[in-house]
């Protein structure tokens, strides 16, 4: 079988795979829906405000509400929280939070 | 055939090694002939060659190819003329390394986007009429010199070209197949083809095949005209 | 039409045929390129997901939290703030939340308690979430024992566990009654840990919270908005672990394009010298140089993306969990939504397959445009 009639037919059944996966995709999310209908009815009842990924440190379990000075512990020297720490930073609304909200 | 009018071809025109390589040769080839072109080394054969198989540009002068001429052409056109017209069969073969004869053999006529399937046929009549069908798949690292030999002179008739060009062909060649040789260049000649051959080899412009031999020497033909 | 086509799938042929040639080299070189394909890919197909998961999902968090702050850090607030907050123009219910952090030493884990009015529970009764239930061995009826502030034994019986399908949220969540609450953490009783504000007209958010900080200077209001985008910031682009993995797969994209671009070697001159001679253009060398760039990045994008979206979606990110979990020992167990942008799929092609391609050809060019003559004799 020549070498291009090969190639071709491998990139055209990746293609179709790749395709299978926007396929899959799609139908995944779409059967997600009630989960996710569910899901933002316990943030509502719970009244939650952060996901649950990293549960070692305040700032790293709720970093929507952590103040400014938690990723820095309860004393000096103290290590951050490597690798979660570097993954999950302080966003910037943290600082903006600190400034007074104007009018 | 192909019509040569005051061919100069110079390299590095104006630096201190400056070489005229063919020095103002005018000559006509005729069609369905063997001509040879004999000379020393250094005596511009090869470059001769190259500039009447439209494989370099002359510095001035100009060719003719089948009354048509093609001095001037822009490169693409050139290409194709080239490709059609002419099998060119190099003094170091030069194959492609790593692919094997039969691709080796293949290869002029890819950019014809003919059906790979006929080419495929073309090429392996081709390779069975030189006795090399056995070693299709081989690559070409592995041939013998004469076999090498006979794939590259395979690979110079693929696009069945009209006119066949052969610089220095019997150099790693022994006299049998060399004899060989020379009893096919006969029979494309039969089949109408032109043949041009440079060589300085006995064996070769002593044979009866040939139609005419024309001498160089320091790029400049000497006794142009003798037969 | 035909013409072109058998033109360029023979150009093909003979890309591969050269390719074959330094079959290892050239293997290795699509495995490696794959593999950053791959981890680029991944990590845009997990943050991605997780921010779209977050922005559907924390559209229903509070509308409004009113927090304390005391020396820079957040401070337990008076509940009698509340009073003060209700008669702001324009605000509807207020209402004090109760959470806080209980560390475990028995699995070194650590919890959010957590008080709600709605999932009122009896004295001494709790509900779990997956994970605790996973790392306590805990299910519905057994029994779990914590230690108050004042090194108390409390025992507490597991009413139910949250649900497997809301662990990403859930995961680490200790349901209380609020008795219990205070009692294990010597929580004063007229404090809360913040309070959630309800805004009746939604465009008053900002003048709601400004106000709130007039009337208590010492408060920092967090609007559902900021929230909302702290997860945008997080898994942004430009967060963290993100752009050091973007930065490291450009640099390969780049080194790979430069090998390549860096010229031709004698031998590959040559060849094009040959090419030329024996009749193909200069379109069609350039044709050939696309070929045997397109074949390598081609390959790396569809197997690296395949691979990634397998990883990612398939198998739930083995590679990502230990990083985010970090030292943490609850980690939830969630299958992500598979939310793909198409716009960065397209982004990740464009990078994969157009720089080496280019660079494939560009040094060809002059190679390919000069007399075959010359390129031989080189």
């Amino acid at each position: 079988m020549r070498k291009s009639s090969i190639f071709i037919t491998f990139i055209l059944g990746c293609t179709l795979a790749l395709g299978l996966a926007f396929l899959d995709a799609h139908f995944q999310t779409a059967g997600d829906l009630p989960l996710l209908r569910q899901k933002i009815k316990v943030v509502e009842t719970l009244k939650l405000t952060d996901l649950c990924l990293a549960t070692e440190a305040r700032h790293t379990r709720h970093p929507s509400q952590s103040d400014w000075h938690s990723p820095f512990q309860s004393h000096p020297g103290a290590l951050d929280h490597f690798p979660s720490g570097a993954i999950i930073q302080p966003p910037e609304t943290i600082i903006k939070g600190y400034e007074p909200h104007r009018q | 055939m192909i019509e040569l009018q005051h061919i100069r071809k110079v390299f590095n025109a104006g630096k201190p090694n400056e070489l005229v390589a063919v020095d103002d040769v005018s000559l006509t080839i005729e069609a369905a002939k063997v001509t040879v072109l004999r000379g020393p080394s250094g005596s511009g054969k090869t470059t001769l060659l190259s500039v009447l198989g439209c494989m370099a540009r002359p510095t001035s002068g100009r060719i003719m190819v089948q009354d048509r001429e093609v001095t001037s052409l822009p490169a693409r056109f050139l290409t194709e003329i080239r490709r059609k017209t002419f099998g060119f069969i190099f003094q170091q073969y030069h194959l492609l390394q790593g692919i094997s004869v039969i691709e080796n053999v293949m290869l002029p006529a890819y950019p014809n986007g003919e059906s790979f399937p006929r080419l495929k046929q073309r090429a392996e009549k081709l390779l069975s009429l030189f006795n090399l069908l056995p070693k299709a798949a081989a690559r070409v690292e592995w041939l013998s010199g004469g076999e090498a030999q006979r794939t590259a002179i395979a690979r110079a008739l693929v696009n069945d070209p009209a006119v066949i060009i052969a610089d220095e062909p019997t150099a790693h060649l022994d006299t049998k197949l060399s004899r060989e040789l020379m009893e096919i260049v006969d029979k494309f000649k039969a089949a109408g083809k032109t043949i041009l051959i440079a060589s300085h080899d006995p064996l070769i412009h002593d044979s009866p095949v040939v139609d005419r031999v024309v001498n160089m020497r320091d790029g400049k033909l000497i006794d142009p005209g003798a037969a | 039409m035909s013409h072109i086509v058998n033109r360029q799938r023979n150009i093909l042929d003979f890309a591969l045929s050269s390719l074959l040639r330094r079959k290892g080299k050239n293997l290795g070189l699509v495995a490696v390129y794959t593999l950053v394909v791959f981890a680029l890919a991944s990590v845009m197909f997990f943050a991605q997901a997780l921010k779209k998961e977050a922005s559907l999902v924390l559209s229903a968090t509070p509308e409004l939290i009113v927090q304390k702050m005391v020396a820079g850090r957040h401070d337990l607030i008076p509940l009698s703030y509340a009073e003060k907050i209700k008669g702001i123009r324009g605000v509807g219910a207020v209402e004090g939340r109760l959470w806080g952090y209980y560390y475990d030493p028995l699995v070194r884990a650590n919890y959010t308690l957590l008080v709600n009015d709605k999932y009122a529970l009896p004295e001494k009764t709790i509900a779990v979430g997956a994970g605790i239930a996973r790392v306590r061995n805990a299910f519905r009826g057994s029994t779990v024992n914590f230690q108050s502030y004042d090194g108390k034994p409390m025992l507490f019986q597991v009413r139910g566990v949250l649900s497997q399908e809301s662990e990403l949220l859930s995961s680490d969540l200790i349901l209380i009654s609020a008795a219990d609450f205070r009692q294990l953490f010597g929580f004063p009783a007229d404090y809360a840990t913040d309070l959630t504000v309800q805004v009746r007209n939604k465009k008053e958010m900002a003048t709601v919270a400004a106000k709130i900080q007039q009337i208590f200077p010492d408060t920092r209001p967090i609007l559902r908005d900021e929230i909302m985008r702290t997860y945008e910031a997080v898994f942004d682009w430009r967060a963290g672990i993100i752009i050091v993995v973007l930065l490291g797969a450009l640099l390969a994209f780049l080194i790979f394009a430069w090998d390549k671009a860096a010229g031709l070697s004698a031998e590959e001159r040559r060849e094009i010298g040959i090419l030329k001679a024996i009749g193909w253009e200069t379109s069609d060398v350039l044709q050939l140089k696309f070929w045997e760039g397109l074949t390598v990045s081609l390959t790396a994008f569809l197997l690296g993306t395949i691979l990634a979206y397998v990883h990612v979606f398939l198998a739930a990110a083995p590679l990502f969990s230990t990083v985010i979990k970090g030292w943490s020992i609850l980690y939830p167990n969630f299958r992500l939504t598979p939310f793909l942008s198409a716009f960065q799929i397209t982004v990740l092609f464009f990078f994969t397959v157009v720089p080496y391609t280019v660079a494939t050809i560009i040094p060809s060019w002059r190679a390919a445009t000069i007399d075959p003559d010359q390129a031989m004799r080189t």
